[in-house]
């Protein structure tokens, strides 16, 4: 890669390091920056963010309590029969297993010996039993607390307005919810069973060690300081490294998700090249990355482990001395040393697994990142309402997505219920954000919308939005059967009622011929329906519904026009009765409308009905004789 | 495996250098416990207290270089398999990178995300452990199994014993676990599609007040993949109790045989001291061993999922080209009884034996009802997809015959589905053309009627877009497609469909500046407003996969049936 490009990157992504935010925070337009955007989100690396991190995470196995405790008494039964095991041992060399040139007869010391090995098989049988019991426990908790943190990922994302969705990349959401959460999960499925077993085994044989010989056990005592010193140390140089990890591997996935989901383009574009560029830079970004985060976690293991060797060397030296001077026992020396290994064992194998640590710690600040934004504010004070009839009157409304950018300016209008408005302009006018407003994906500042009367932000947010139906530009279909994808309008359906809404639609004819009829599943966003199919099954799922207000965002632009007329007879059912707001650029779709706006540049310019706006002369008589120049 | 192999080798000194540090950490291993039996045996049976402080220090000084080692060795393992995994990232999104349109069909984005990023840290991290433990850990068994042999060969008789019994239940562990690992990794592919959806489908969710439906959707599949986890795991879970199992028993059983000798006094007892430690030893080999195991088994789920994008067949390439230097330059078009299906075993093919001739520099309109094949048709001059049957031939050569980099790069395609990328509009446009100067972007810019709104910006072209261009008009974004598409001075330009969401007046303005400004240029352009083709040089009307009628617009009034439909259903509204 070339130097200009890689400076071109390096602007782009900016310094992962140093400017946390990543991609260039975007500033204009439709739904940018806002509260909880971009900026904020970026995890700030105070320490104390970790440790909270931390206890917040152990709050998701509280509910888990019961079990928690059995797993401890399991593995308390389990550390303290496993240093049972080998403190018998003593007493067996001692008793047992020496020679005697004086008395040759070893039968009896054969068999207690044999008495021995007994208890010991008994002691180690309920060593093994429990560490099972344990660690089979722990899974099934593990996994059920991470369901639940998935499960309250996903339901937060359910709550979180359309703006957050505006400004955060879909791979880099994703990225939270599997490697992140994935990361948390290795963490609670293997080392926290570790440092719980590991503490409990630490005490122990501590305890057992200075019952044993108290110069042999203070000699490991006294190494302790040190090995948490140098932990410590450790785990401040890696900490901040493992965010960058974690934040580059979102940022990873997001291009990832960003190009793939627009492959085709990239491939008729022949771009390639340029795409793969990009993502070796950022891929390298990771590998850099993680490079360093894992090593700096890395020097944990060994250096822990020569620390343990270091007190197990000073043990056998002082203890061979002591055997000299002071006549210890062959066998208290031995177990001692079998002590110094085990006390560090658990040391040892939690410090391996920094990684594990430090990767989960990371992925749970991304994870509580998302719990933490802000959500579409709650509903206060609403005004109950039975029934929505379809009243609905907009008063100087001015809105932006930005505070610098206005979208709309002034715009009054009136709809009685049952009537049609069309929504006429050139691109760009502000029509989509009218529709936006009305089932308050963005809240105005300026103006007011009322529906019989009560304004929206009154009335409570999901009974608006179930009241009005809408076919947007962009049609999304849901992965499952066709079926299931009318019946979204509205879920207790019969088989009929959607069968009947696809008539509606225009769309059962074609339905039919596929390969399941209506049990023929959609998969990737109907991939395999055309743009023009697709558009008809969302006007199906619309139609199913029966809320009393209707928006259609240019519903039928991909429809050809016989089809869209064999479905005007079903359009005009549909729109009986219910209020309808329509955007379209076919005038023809737009002219039995009750009133027509003519919007240019957030603006009402014109309104009124078809004969008296073509009367009048103005844009839309122009428009409608195609000799107009809105742009 | 040829797929690591050559990172391996890239990076041969990673390799090389983690396992030999980790072998010579591992050697220490065993050494220690020598010189603390010798300390036992010699220096406190003799009393020698000089012998024993000498020893010691010996130990210590063992410890520092072991740490030494230890350390660089974990620093080469975690080069060497994060340059591998970033390796092997490369390929796999080169070879998507690579996929034809169909191969892009065929898995979705969800899964290949997965794979790329999830399924190579799985990789990634038993590269890793295998650096670190590869050798270090049969070493270590085996140094254990060789000291113990030395010390009383008698005695190590019982640890191999245990070593098949052991053997045999770690097999019987990994073969139930691993297809259960698959199905693991399979459930979070799902998992992780339906958050892509949902994140996409955000407005409709919300429009629908469908929150409750979804998370309720969402439970079953996290209930899916917490089943699929935990009975992957719990199998693996016995790894730990039956190798300290194993280990436990053979302790037992060598403090009973070496009862006898040692009390007859052919043994002594500081050898049983070291033959426990080594047992000790063995069972942290032997859980290392098992963990390494486990990681495999995920690695291995793993690692055939990697291979499936990789060894993903590519069919549509264009290595059997036999013009690969053709650079076009007419862009005349030409079809032969061409026919396709997407779903081979379908019964009616979506383009049925199309024959049509497109002379260069022609405006064409295409036009037919929803689903007919009009995609499908201009799909087939940039080798979107290949002809069952016929032959799409392009300035005279048959498609395949030609690179599709320059095929491609002549032919540019605005897709129904628009797709803008995070970036500034300037970035954006100069996909077409990488060293596009800013008047070339304008210029391109104002051929598709967008250079008013976007010098309308406070930013202008150096405007930022969010992903998809989500801060853009649905025409907007149009507009700026074929922009986009305009810069790469194509020889064929196709529209399919891409004013849907652009006023009639201006789309008017985009059709007569395409006539004026690109005379030489084939032009396609798919549309459902007859206004948009009335008065191309040849029409083209489809309908149920083939073509019902070609020519001009008074030619197709007199002669197509299905024309004249269209036609009326537009224009009768008193005009």
């Amino acid at each position: 890669m070339d130097a200009i490009k890689q400076s071109r990157l390096e602007a782009k992504y900016g310094n992962v390091k140093q400017a946390q935010g990543g991609k260039k925070e975007m500033n204009m337009g439709r739904g940018p920056g806002g509260p909880g955007g971009r900026g904020s989100m970026m995890a700030q690396g105070k320490p104390k963010n970790t440790a909270k991190s931390f206890f917040r995470l152990l709050r998701y196995l509280a509910s888990e309590k019961k079990l928690i405790i059995i797993a401890l008494v399991c593995a308390i039964i389990n550390t303290v029969s496993t240093l049972a095991a080998s403190y018998m041992l003593r007493p067996i060399m001692n008793n047992f297993l020496y020679h005697d040139e004086a008395n040759p007869d070893i039968t009896d010391r054969l068999v207690g010996l044999a008495w021995g090995i007994a208890v010991m098989a008994a002691v180690y049988g309920v060593s093994v039993l429990t560490q099972w019991l344990q660690q089979r426990i722990m899974l099934a908790v593990s996994q059920r607390s991470l369901k639940k943190l998935r499960g309250e990922l996903y339901k937060k994302l359910q709550t979180l307005p359309i703006r957050y969705f505006d400004t955060h990349p879909t791979g880099d959401v994703m990225s939270r919810f599997t490697n992140d959460v994935d990361a948390v999960g290795e963490m609670l499925n293997h080392t926290l069973i570790q440092l719980i077993t590991g503490v409990i085994s630490l005490v122990g044989t501590l305890v057992l060690m200075l019952y044993t010989s108290l110069l042999l056990g203070g000699i490991t005592l006294i190494m302790t300081p040190l090995l948490t010193y140098v932990s410590k140390a450790i785990i401040k140089q890696s900490r901040g490294a493992f965010k960058v990890q974690q934040k580059s591997l979102g940022m990873l996935n997001g291009f990832s998700e960003e190009t793939i989901s627009g492959q085709k383009v990239v491939k008729v574009f022949n771009h390639e090249q340029t795409a793969q560029e990009e993502f070796e830079y950022l891929n390298d970004k990771l590998c850099e990355a993680q490079i360093s985060a894992q090593f700096k976690a890395g020097i944990m293991g060994p250096v822990t482990h020569q620390l343990s060797n270091v007190s197990y060397a000073i043990t056998a030296c002082v203890g061979g001395i002591l055997m000299v001077t002071q006549g210890f026992d062959v066998g208290g020396l031995s177990i001692s040393l079998n002590y110094t290994r085990s006390f560090n064992r658990p040391i040892n194998e939690i410090s391996m697994q920094m990684n594990t640590i430090f990767s989960a710690l990371a992925g749970a600040e991304r994870v509580f990142d998302v719990l933490d934004a802000d959500p579409e504010p709650v509903d206060e004070d609403t005004v109950a309402l039975e029934e929505i009839k379809g009243h609905v009157v907009l008063d100087n409304v001015s809105f932006g997505y930005t505070p610098e950018v206005t979208v709309l300016h002034d715009i009054s209008l009136y709809a009685k219920p049952g009537q049609k408005i069309a929504f006429v302009g050139s691109t760009g006018a502000g029509k989509t954000t009218v529709t936006n407003l009305l089932s308050r994906f963005y809240d105005i500042k300026q103006g007011s919308i009322t529906i019989d009367g009560v304004p929206i932000e009154k009335i409570n947010r999901a009974f608006l939005r179930s009241n009005i139906a809408m076919v947007l530009q962009d049609t999304h279909l849901f992965t499952g059967t066709v079926r299931e994808n009318i019946r979204y309008g509205r879920l207790d359906a019969t088989d009929e009622e959607v069968e009947a809404a696809a008539k509606a639609a225009s769309a059962h004819s074609f339905i039919e011929q596929l390969e399941n009829g209506y049990d023929t599943m959609l998969e990737g966003d109907g991939a395999n329906l055309s743009q023009g199919q697709r558009q008809l099954i969302s006007i199906a799922r619309a139609a199913i519904s029966h809320a009393p207000i209707l928006i259609l965002d240019e519903a039928t632009s991909s429809v050809d026009t016989r089809t869209e007329k064999h479905i005007e007879e079903g359009m005009d059912a549909l729109m009986e009765n219910r209020t309808t707001f329509v955007i379209a650029h076919r005038l023809s779709t737009v002219r039995k409308s009750n009133a027509i706006m003519v919007l240019e540049k957030g603006r009402i310019v014109e309104r009124g009905d078809h004969d008296q706006l073509i009367a009048m002369g103005g844009r839309y008589a122009d428009l409608y004789h195609e000799i107009a120049e809105l742009d | 495996m040829k797929k690591y192999g050559k990172y391996v080798k890239k990076y041969w000194y990673s390799f090389l250098l983690g396992p030999l540090f980790m072998i010579l950490e591992a050697c220490g291993e065993f050494i220690v416990p020598v010189i603390n039996a010798n300390i036992i045996n010699e220096g406190a049976a003799n009393n020698d207290i000089d012998y024993i402080v000498k020893n010691g220090i010996l130990m210590l000084i063992i410890a520092v270089l072991m740490m030494a080692t230890g350390v660089l060795g974990a620093n080469f393992a975690i080069r060497g398999s994060a340059r591998l995994a970033a390796g092997v990232r490369k390929d796999v999104f080169a070879k998507i990178q690579k996929f034809s349109f169909e191969n892009i069909d065929e898995f979705t984005t969800g899964s290949l995300i997965t794979r790329i990023t999830n399924d190579i840290t799985q990789i990634q991290n038993f590269t890793q452990t295998l650096l670190r433990g590869m050798f270090r850990s049969p070493i270590m068994l085996i140094g254990a199994l060789a000291m113990s042999f030395t010390l009383n060969p008698k005695l190590a008789w019982v640890i191999l014993l245990v070593v098949p019994v052991l053997g045999l239940a770690i097999f019987f562990i990994i073969k139930t676990a691993s297809p259960r690992y698959t199905r693991m990794q399979e459930a979070l592919d799902g998992l992780n599609g339906n958050v892509g959806e949902t994140i996409t489908n955000e407005r409709v969710i919300k429009s629908f007040v469908r929150e409750e439906h979804e998370i309720k959707r969402f439970e079953e599949i996290n209930d899916n993949l917490l089943q699929k986890s935990t009975s992957a795991l719990k199998v693996m879970l016995l790894m730990q109790p039956v190798s300290a199992l194993a280990v436990n028993i053979t302790t037992l059983a060598v403090v009973w045989f070496a009862g006898r000798p040692i009390m007859v006094g052919d043994m002594l007892i500081g050898d049983l001291t070291a033959f426990i430690t080594f047992l000790q030893q063995i069972l942290m080999a032997l859980n290392f061993l098992a963990n390494i195991i486990l990681q495999g088994a995920r690695a291995a789920a793993s690692n055939r999922r990697i291979s499936q994008v990789l060894e993903a067949d590519v069919k549509l390439t264009d290595d059997n080209g036999t013009s690969l230097d053709t650079v076009i330059e007419r862009g005349e078009i030409e079809f032969k009884n061409v026919t396709f299906r997407y779903f081979k075993n379908s019964a009616r093919p979506v383009l049925d034996k199309i024959n049509v001739h497109i002379a260069p520099g022609e405006l064409v309109g295409i036009i037919g009802s929803t689903g007919s094949g009009k995609t499908t048709f201009v799909s087939m001059i940039p080798r979107l997809y290949d002809a069952d049957e016929g032959e799409v031939l392009v300035d005279g050569v048959n498609v395949k015959e030609l690179s599709l980099y320059n095929l491609r790069e002549s032919v540019s395609v605005v897709l129904q589905k628009n797709t803008l990328f995070s970036g500034t509009i300037a970035e954006n446009l100069r996909w077409g053309n990488e060293d596009a100067t800013d008047e070339e972007i304008s210029y391109a810019a104002s051929v598709a009627q967008a250079d008013g709104f976007v010098r309308g910006f406070p930013d202008g072209y150096q405007t930022e877009l969010g992903q998809g261009g989500v801060n853009l008009s649905g025409g907007q974004k149009q507009r700026l497609c074929i922009a986009r598409a305009l810069l790469k001075k194509p020889k064929i330009v196709i529209l399919d469909d891409s004013t849907s969401a652009v006023d009639t007046a201006t789309e008017a303005s985009i059709r007569k500046a395409f006539r004026e400004e690109l005379p030489n240029v084939t032009k396609l352009i798919i549309s459902q407003r007859i206004n948009s083709v009335m008065d191309a040089d040849k029409i083209i009307v489809m309908d149920k996969g083939a073509i019902v009628g070609a020519g001009k617009h008074h030619e197709l009034m007199q002669s197509c049936e299905e024309y004249r439909e269209i036609y009326y259903s537009q224009k009768d509204k008193g005009e």
